[in-house]
């Protein structure tokens, strides 16, 4: 099975990205509605230890992952009250999500960390997979990985085709407007950050239960973080937040799979690399309009409260 | 019987601080800050005025949660088993101890509560071990893992295992075990003691093996899942069917392999169970002996000018070794377990380790020279490159 290098690295990237990729459509579905999660990584953190857990407890790993997506979500739920109800500092309430999620993980997760799951395996898909270069890629991943792609299109769909895509973006927008249509603004806000609190949740559920199959205290090191900047470079479109999400699993990839091969590396140019080159990417992209942020969004980076 | 000294919450050291603040007249110092500042050494005799002589309680530091399935978990296990094995003896610990001056304060506090021994478990407890130890010339203060520079207090000391012998042994299994002669390293950062462990896996191999090379790969971190699985699947895609670690959490890889159905060589913990068909072996710590003759020795009175009372390293050679070797998993054959015997027989000789020379660097240039190197410390300061047979280049650090 020793395929070529580009081979190898995509197919990891795909990989390492799925649960970046997650977090992220969550994160774009979060500010398209005006409010930032900066705790996206917290909410990665509860997915992935509730998701280990509970697929121990159960035995069903589905379930685990469900439970993660929720918890993920819970987490979420408190963000949308502090900064919605409370009218907190948005970027401030995320940090401080953020380390509550830290700690209960660890704290909780100390329990199943030598738990053992039935951790989901790669599915080849009839056909697909068959197809050449592009099938061992994409198409003999897990279905978790199989299950992001599908809300690639359908995001998309959703913000920008349909009816509650309008609404949502005009609460993130300009939710006056919104409200002088007879539109409840809060509940559009809330029901998107929760939304994108459980797609993280989710992001964190693939990497314990399918990618890494195993649950350590603070193991999503940074990708949360990741998550944020691919949104935010990639103009919150969900296409492009795909392509960044993939593109720095690819360049994480890359080291081990140079590595493995005995080529000599740079630590630290390894290290910077998958920052860099999506950072690079995704400003090259997104050089046009759609990459201003919402209405909303600016509020929030300039210090004024949200409305 | 066991209790917890609970480490000290911030709001408590906070109105400690504003107390030293408020008094003011200089009597506020804790006893090793007046140390520290002051003068220190009384030299006690062996006996029963020697530190740690008699002692009821010993005290044990960890940095980190006494279950981490690793390190900490193996000190903890350690300082359980001085409960078991010296009669009568009270055993205090402290987890998540980082390694500051709020170590002080926790070992003050188990010296308050009647400990005349303490260990400091993690290599950064070295600087507050030591002012803990001049503050308390009655108390034994003995740390693991780290090297006391110039003179050694009367009642300090280090302690440490040697890694790379059993990881040389378990590189003898891998080297029998391979059909690909592909072995895979999955390491954190290029440091001494992990270099050292690569090659001395690599060479255990060889020495059974002459084709078996070693694959290395890094994740400049000690314990990102992620990273591992990627770095396992890569050398699996390389042809690598045995696999091993140096990393803090080790399910991963270890899983990784499972899956894969290759062989998998274990660090730190006994992980046979998440690899029923490729455990091979490993390399744990067992701190258990070690910890409780350090306490008798303290308990008697005869701490000062022992062997303890310095910085003690132990290996094949020249005692118990801590860093044992893990349980054989199905496939290792009888005639794979003679080779090791065989082998930890002639490392632990008068004139055997696994850095016998002559051994070459990868460039060709002479690493060891013929002949059996100096000591311990000399040789991990020596690993700073890898042997002949490790295939794949050290990360550069500019």
């Amino acid at each position: 099975m020793s395929g070529t290098l580009l081979a190898e690295v995509l197919t990891g990237g795909v990989r390492g990205g799925t649960s970046i990729l997650f977090a992220a459509l969550g994160e774009t579905i979060c500010e398209r509605a005006g409010v930032v999660n900066l705790g996206t990584e917290g909410n990665m953190l509860m997915g992935a230890m509730t998701g280990y857990a509970v697929a121990s407890i159960t035995g069903n790993t589905w379930v685990g992952v469900a439970a993660g997506a929720a918890a993920g979500g819970a987490l979420a739920l408190l963000h949308a009250y502090f900064v919605l109800n409370r009218r907190t500092n948005q970027l401030a309430t995320g940090l401080v999500l953020l380390f509550l999620a830290l700690g209960v993980t660890s704290l909780f997760g100390v329990a199943y960390v030598k738990a053992d799951i039935d951790a989901f395996q790669p599915v080849a898909v009839p056909g697909l997979s068959s197809l050449p270069f592009l099938g061992e890629i994409f198409f003999e991943q897990t279905v978790l990985t199989y299950l992001a792609y599908a809300l690639v299109p359908a995001l998309w769909w959703l913000l920008f085709r349909s009816r509650w895509g309008v609404v949502l973006r005009a609460a993130g927008e300009r939710s006056e407007v919104l409200a002088t249509y007879g539109y409840r603004v809060k509940p559009v806000q809330y029901l998107a950050v929760v939304a994108g609190g459980c797609l993280g949740g989710l992001g964190g559920a693939q990497l314990s239960t399918a990618y890494t199959n195993a649950w350590f205290e603070n193991m999503t090191q940074g990708r949360g973080f990741i998550a944020v900047a691919v949104v935010i470079f990639a103009g919150r479109h969900p296409i492009k937040v795909a392509g960044g999400s993939l593109l720095f699993g690819a360049a994480l990839a890359l080291a081990p799979a140079l590595q493995a091969r005995g080529y000599s590396v740079n630590q630290f140019a390894l290290d910077a690399v998958p920052y860099l080159l999506t950072i690079v990417v995704l400003v090259l992209l997104g050089k046009r309009e759609s990459a201003q942020p919402p209405e909303g969004l600016q509020k929030v980076f300039e210090g004024s409260a949200v409305t | 019987m066991s209790s917890r000294t609970p480490r000290p919450s911030r709001a408590l050291i906070a109105l400690a601080g504003l107390a030293m603040v408020a008094g003011a007249c200089g009597s506020n110092q804790t006893p090793a800050e007046k140390a520290a500042s002051g003068s220190g050494g009384s030299t006690p005799a062996t006996g029963a005025g020697a530190p740690g002589a008699g002692s009821t309680k010993v005290g044990f530091i960890f940095v980190g949660p006494k279950d981490d399935y690793g390190y900490n978990q193996a000190a903890y296990q350690g300082s359980q088993a001085v409960k078991a094995g010296v009669p009568g003896i009270e055993v205090l610990t402290a987890e998540n101890v980082p390694e500051t001056d709020e170590a002080v304060r926790v070992m003050e506090q188990m010296i308050d509560k009647g400990a005349k021994i303490i260990f400091a478990t993690s290599y950064g407890h070295l600087d507050p071990a030591t002012k803990v130890a001049a503050a308390h010339p009655d108390v034994v203060v003995v740390q693991q893992g780290n090297l006391i520079k110039g003179t050694v207090a009367s009642n300090m000391g280090t302690y440490f295992g040697t890694v790379y012998e059993p990881v040389y042994l378990a590189g003898i299994a891998a080297g029998k075990a391979t059909k690909s002669n592909k072995l895979g390293y999955v390491y954190a950062f290029p440091i001494p003691q992990t270099i050292a462990n690569i090659n001395s896996f690599e060479l255990g191999a060889k020495s059974v093996n002459k084709d078996a090379k070693t694959y290395v790969v890094n994740t400049s971190n000690w314990c990102d899942p992620a990273k591992q699985a990627e770095a396992a699947k890569s050398l699996i895609s390389q042809g690598v069917d045995v696999i091993t670690q140096h990393q803090d959490c080790t399910s991963t890889v270890t899983k990784e392999a499972e899956s894969a159905g290759i062989s998998v060589v274990g660090y730190h913990a006994d992980a046979s169970t998440l690899a029923p068909k490729g455990w091979l072996t490993g390399s744990e710590w067992k701190w258990d002996d070690l910890y409780v003759d350090i306490v008798k020795t303290a308990k008697d009175g005869k701490f000062p000018g022992s062997k303890y009372n310095a910085n003690y390293r132990v290996g094949y050679k020249t005692g118990t070794n801590p860093f044992v070797q893990s349980k054989y998993g199905p496939s290792v054959s009888d005639d794979t377990k003679a080779l090791i015997e065989k082998a930890k027989k002639e490392i632990s000789g008068a004139d055997g380790s696994p850095f016998k020379g002559p051994i070459k660097a990868q460039d060709g240039s002479e690493l060891f020279p013929a002949g059996v190197p100096a000591d311990y410390a000399t040789i991990e300061d020596k690993n700073k490159a890898f042997v002949e047979g490790v295939v794949g280049d050290m990360p550069k650090m500019n």
